[in-house]
């Protein structure tokens, strides 16, 4: 079990002290229009599903672009990603291009080698 | 021996050891719904058209429920916000508060596991049902005034019944086009603008029965896996910062910044979950 000998450190960390009182209520501020940008955003996503895009792919783009745009609001806000450290860039980076290459691969792997044909099912209940 | 870095910073990192950790634990976690994920995209470029559902891309459309899968994403976005306010409460030492915004959290994320049980259930006990001429229907099937789960044509010659009651669906621009497998009867209710007709089927022209579970379709399959894997992630997410709320509360005494550390790396890992079910609800639900 850990000292307490940080526990005066602490206090004071925790407290804040007066002249952080401005920034905890500027932060707050944003993590409630965050909260409410990603409501918004949730509800724009269900009733794109209304609009008749001209292609599949368009319909995928727009519904994956809104999708990032709450993804960003979270990792960059409630996740301080704006803000962290190098160490925490570089961790995210390496997964980042790993899990390209994983999907790359999965995808990529549809194709039969020998026939260059993508394998269809057919489903009957 | 103190473990040192628990607070302070390591000089190397510039970060305290439990956020090194987690966002570690949160990179694996990116590619093991990264792996799902791709498995999705996988099973639905290549499924096609067919027998059932009888659509052009051959991918079940509008088996889910939408208002309820956007209800349940608006609750894990309000939890999200309410573990950073939690987080903040205890920045400004207010331990009060911090614990009625961990409350809330909990609450939002036993709502979701509330929600989406419901949900497994109604799939559960919905059917679809292939007939003797060769025509499909969807729906739920009414025994004596319950709506059975599980069932499948063994059971229901099981259980000696000869005619079977179905509330079966109309297809719609969401949940199948008016295809050619759809008997003429319901084709007629969807030019009425119905939503749902009662029917009585012979089992004798029954071909095969099935609920809508992972050996139904690949579609059930992977929505069953993914939805419960993250399932599983709100419900340990849910227990983790339960815990810090209202059990493990004894170190805001000998050390709140350790304390307030343990809160945000809680957080981070809800914010994670937050971020699976902002991607997992439009690509099941409503892509």
């Amino acid at each position: 079990m850990s000292h307490n000998h940080h526990s005066s450190h602490g206090h004071e960390a925790a407290h804040g002290g007066h002249d952080h009182d401005h920034d905890h209520e500027g932060h707050k501020k944003i993590y409630w229009a965050v909260g409410t940008a990603l409501l918004v955003g949730t509800v724009i996503t269900v009733l794109a599903r209304e609009w008749e895009f001209s292609s599949v792919a368009l319909t995928i783009a727009v519904a994956l672009f809104v999708a990032s745009i709450k993804a960003f609001l979270v990792c960059g806000y409630f996740m301080h990603l704006l803000s962290e450290k190098k160490v925490v860039y570089l961790t995210l980076a390496t997964t980042v291009a790993f899990a390209i290459a994983m999907v790359g691969l999965i995808l990529w792997s549809d194709k039969d080698p020998v026939t260059g044909t993508s394998p269809k099912t057919f489903y009957v209940p | 021996m103190d473990i040192p870095y628990t607070v302070k910073p390591r000089p190397d990192t510039g970060l305290y050891n439990a956020k090194v950790g987690i966002w570690l634990f949160l990179a694996s976690e990116v590619m093991l719904f990264g792996a799902f994920f791709s498995a999705y995209i996988l099973l639905r470029v290549t499924a096609q058209h067919g027998f059932w559902p009888d659509v052009a891309d051959g991918w079940p459309h509008g088996l889910l429920n939408i208002p309820i899968g956007t209800f349940n994403t608006a609750v894990l976005i309000s939890s999200s916000v309410t573990v950073v306010m939690a987080w903040m409460a205890l920045k400004e030492n207010n331990f009060p508060k911090f614990r009625n915004f961990m409350l809330f959290t909990v609450a939002c994320a036993l709502g979701f596991l509330g929600i989406k049980t419901f949900e497994y259930k109604e799939k559960f006990s919905h059917y679809v049902i292939r007939t003797t001429d060769g025509k499909v229907v969807t729906g739920h099937l009414d025994v004596d005034g319950k709506s059975p789960l599980f069932w499948n044509l063994d059971t229901v010659k099981a259980k000696n019944i000869e005619k079977l009651k179905v509330e079966v669906d109309i297809p719609n621009k969401y949940r199948f086009p008016v295809g050619m497998h759809v008997p003429e009867d319901i084709h007629k209710a969807h030019a009425e603008g119905r939503h749902h007709d009662e029917k009585e089927i012979e089992v004798s022209q029954i071909e095969s029965l099935k609920a809508f579970i992972p050996s139904t379709h690949p579609f059930f399959a992977i929505y069953f896996t993914m939805t419960f894997l993250h399932g599983l992630h709100v419900l340990g997410g849910a227990i983790v910062l339960g815990y810090f709320a209202f059990v493990g509360t004894d170190l805001w005494r000998t050390n709140p910044e350790q304390f307030t550390n343990r809160i945000e790396v809680g957080g981070l890992f809800w914010h994670f979950v937050d971020l699976v079910w902002i991607f997992l609800f439009p690509v099941v639900y409503l892509l």
